[in-house]
């Protein structure tokens, strides 16, 4: 490996001197270049502006708002149960994961806890919508990197999984499904056996992922050493999720608090990764993908009978009071701040997404890499542009 | 292939009310009479209020003392009643008349904006949420950059949406809005003008309550 990144630095090398020369012939000082605000590595509409130094980049500065639809302030012209049908558009590829934290504060504040079954079918459902989504990255990536076949098995394994979805709540992106007190509908018959057998083939994509890009040379030397976050830096920026795990922290919100979900009924593995690049937080989620077809089996091994509602008012009033929930959603820590003066809808919500944090490290992390591996850079940081702009 | 660090930290025990009780002595410890108010939730969370001037003491006060090492999020607050009410308003008719009592959340305050932000120690397995009032007459605090770099973000949004500046931080471009738009949108006092346009079609409930015509336990 050494060897690779020794070939490499030097045939950088050769590059930035020929650039230099051609700069000082040409007079050149530099140039400023678009990435976006339509890229394939860009999962929405990102820009990125960086200033480039023949292949270097010197200044690089990510340009969100393209699509800030402004949740916060719609909230607050909503009642409690109505906020669900925003929020599950923040990170679209993982809707039902922004549902349960709004939904568990509220739940907080109103002093009740939905019932065993309820709590279970939520984990099962959060579960499958990490899964939706972080396939997604996996088979995306390839894509970023000039290898065009993981796409089409991440999105016909995914298939599958929004199939589940689909069935369990009548929406394959936006499943709205999350209730205060419990749940829309008790789980459709037969769908469990049909969830056991999915996850075996999840667990197939994700090995035949690791032997077809994991293990490849080309994916290997690009992804390796290159954009090394080290652990002080991700913590004060806010990274969560598997960016933060890959630079050795070990830190994941499904262990770390308790929430009224199913995951202390689970055995699972918070994987880390010492090395903090693109590849550490790439294998990070492949193996959190495999984890969570783990987790989605034994929560169905342990699925408690009962109801799936617990006692609540018809009409929804909120008690006075402050609330604070995050969980660890496929990008990772999402959480919102609910503040409520006893009224039918909330007063002030202030969602905490994982991208926004996530992406404000882009400047400093793109400081000084060539242009080649802004792509994989980002690719591995994995954002989605409505949980940047909300 | 890949040097593996699996995870074998045993799962410690969560932070109980007593952790949280320490927290607020180890700040106080500190800050003295700057930090003004706090407030310990029982198995829940613990809220602070400081002093506006000691809002950046605060927070190196939680990043090197009480071991906050996490940048969580740095927002705001307007604790005004919205003059718009929900946006439910029958245009036709006059507007109601509204309650204009400026009243705060936990820990109190005496000013109508609240910075407020999150911070996390990851090894402790807690969070504080700390509040500061902004003063009326001149919307201006210290800038957290310095302490956390994901500050940078937070303040520049902050900045857009409420109109608070943030003293030490030099690039307070919006983030989201052009630069040419006016008003703070998440001010209270900034109407929603989509829905003064088209009332809200949500506000009549067409379907039917859940256990409308049966037992509430059956639903």
């Amino acid at each position: 490996m050494s060897d690779l990144a020794d070939r490499q630095k030097l045939s950088y090398i050769a590059a930035q001197a020929a650039d230099a020369r051609l700069n000082v012939e040409l007079e050149t000082e530099g140039m400023t270049l678009n990435i976006g605000p339509q890229h394939p590595a860009t999962h929405g509409t990102l820009r990125i502006i960086v200033r480039l130094d023949g292949e270097q980049v010197i200044w690089a500065e990510p340009s969100a708002g393209y699509m800030h639809r402004g949740y916060e302030k719609l909230t607050e012209v909503r009642t409690f149960p109505q906020v669900t049908t925003l929020i599950n558009r923040i990170d679209w590829l993982g809707s039902f994961a922004n549902e349960v934290p709004f939904i568990l504060a509220a739940e907080k504040l109103m002093d009740i806890e939905a019932p065993a079954r309820a709590q279970h079918i939520r984990t099962i459902l959060f579960e499958l919508s990490r899964i939706a989504n972080v396939s997604l990255f996996l088979g995306d990536l390839g894509v970023q990197l000039g290898a065009i076949t993981p796409v089409f098995m991440a999105f016909r394994d995914r298939e599958y999984v929004l199939n589940l979805i689909e069935g369990a709540t009548g929406g394959r992106f936006h499943p709205n499904f999350d209730r205060i007190g419990g749940l829309k509908d008790d789980l459709p018959a037969g769908w469990l056996v049909e969830t056991k057998q999915v996850m075996k083939k999840l667990r197939n994509f994700c090995t035949e992922m690791e032997d077809l890009l994991f293990g490849n040379e080309i994916f290997q030397s690009r992804t390796r050493g290159i954009g090394v976050i080290p652990k002080e830096v991700a913590l004060q920026y806010g990274l969560s999720g598997a960016n933060l795990r890959a630079s050795g922290v070990d830190w994941d919100l499904r262990r770390d608090q308790n929430l009224p979900l199913a995951y202390d009924k689970v055995d699972f593995k918070v994987w880390t990764h010492p090395d903090g690049d693109s590849f550490a937080r790439c294998w990070l989620r492949l193996q959190e993908t495999r984890e969570a077809t783990k987790i989605v089996d034994q929560l169905i091994d342990t699925l408690p009978a009962g109801p799936i509602m617990a006692k609540v008012p018809r009409i929804i009033k909120v008690p006075e009071g402050e609330a604070w929930v995050s969980t660890e959603n496929p990008l990772g820590e999402m959480g919102y701040y609910v503040v409520s003066k006893g009224d039918l809808g909330p007063f002030r919500v202030k969602i905490r997404t994982a991208s926004f944090n996530n992406i404000s490290i882009v400047p400093w992390l793109l400081r000084g890499v060539y242009v080649p591996d802004v792509i994989t850079i980002l690719a591995s940081l994995y954002f989605i542009l409505g949980d940047i702009d909300k | 292939m890949a040097v593996v660090a699996l995870s074998d930290t045993e799962t410690l025990a969560l932070p109980g009310d007593g952790l949280r009780e320490g927290i607020v002595q180890q700040l106080r410890d500190v800050l003295g009479d700057a930090l003004l108010d706090s407030l310990v939730k029982p198995g829940d969370d613990v809220w602070v209020r400081v002093r506006t001037d000691a809002w950046r003491a605060a927070g190196a006060a939680l990043r090197d003392v009480v071991g906050c090492d996490y940048f969580c999020f740095l927002s705001a607050i307007d604790w005004m009643p919205s003059p718009y009410g929900r946006g439910e308003d029958d245009p036709t008719e006059p507007p109601p008349e509204r309650s204009t009592e400026i009243r705060q959340g936990y820990t109190g305050g005496d000013t109508r904006m609240q910075v407020f932000a999150r911070v996390r120690s990851i090894q402790g397995k807690f969070g504080v949420t700390i509040k500061a009032d902004v003063p009326d007459d001149h919307q201006v605090v210290d800038s957290w950059i310095s302490l956390y770099a994901g500050a940078n973000w937070h303040e520049r949004e902050c900045h857009e949406m409420f109109g608070i500046g943030f003293a030490g931080h030099n690039d307070l471009r919006n983030m989201y809005l052009p630069t040419e738009f006016e008003g703070y949108p998440l001010r209270k006092d900034f109407p929603l003008l989509a829905r003064m346009v088209k009332p809200w079609p949500g506000i009549v409930d067409v379907e039917p309550l859940p256990g409308d015509g049966e037992d509430e336990s059956d639903v």
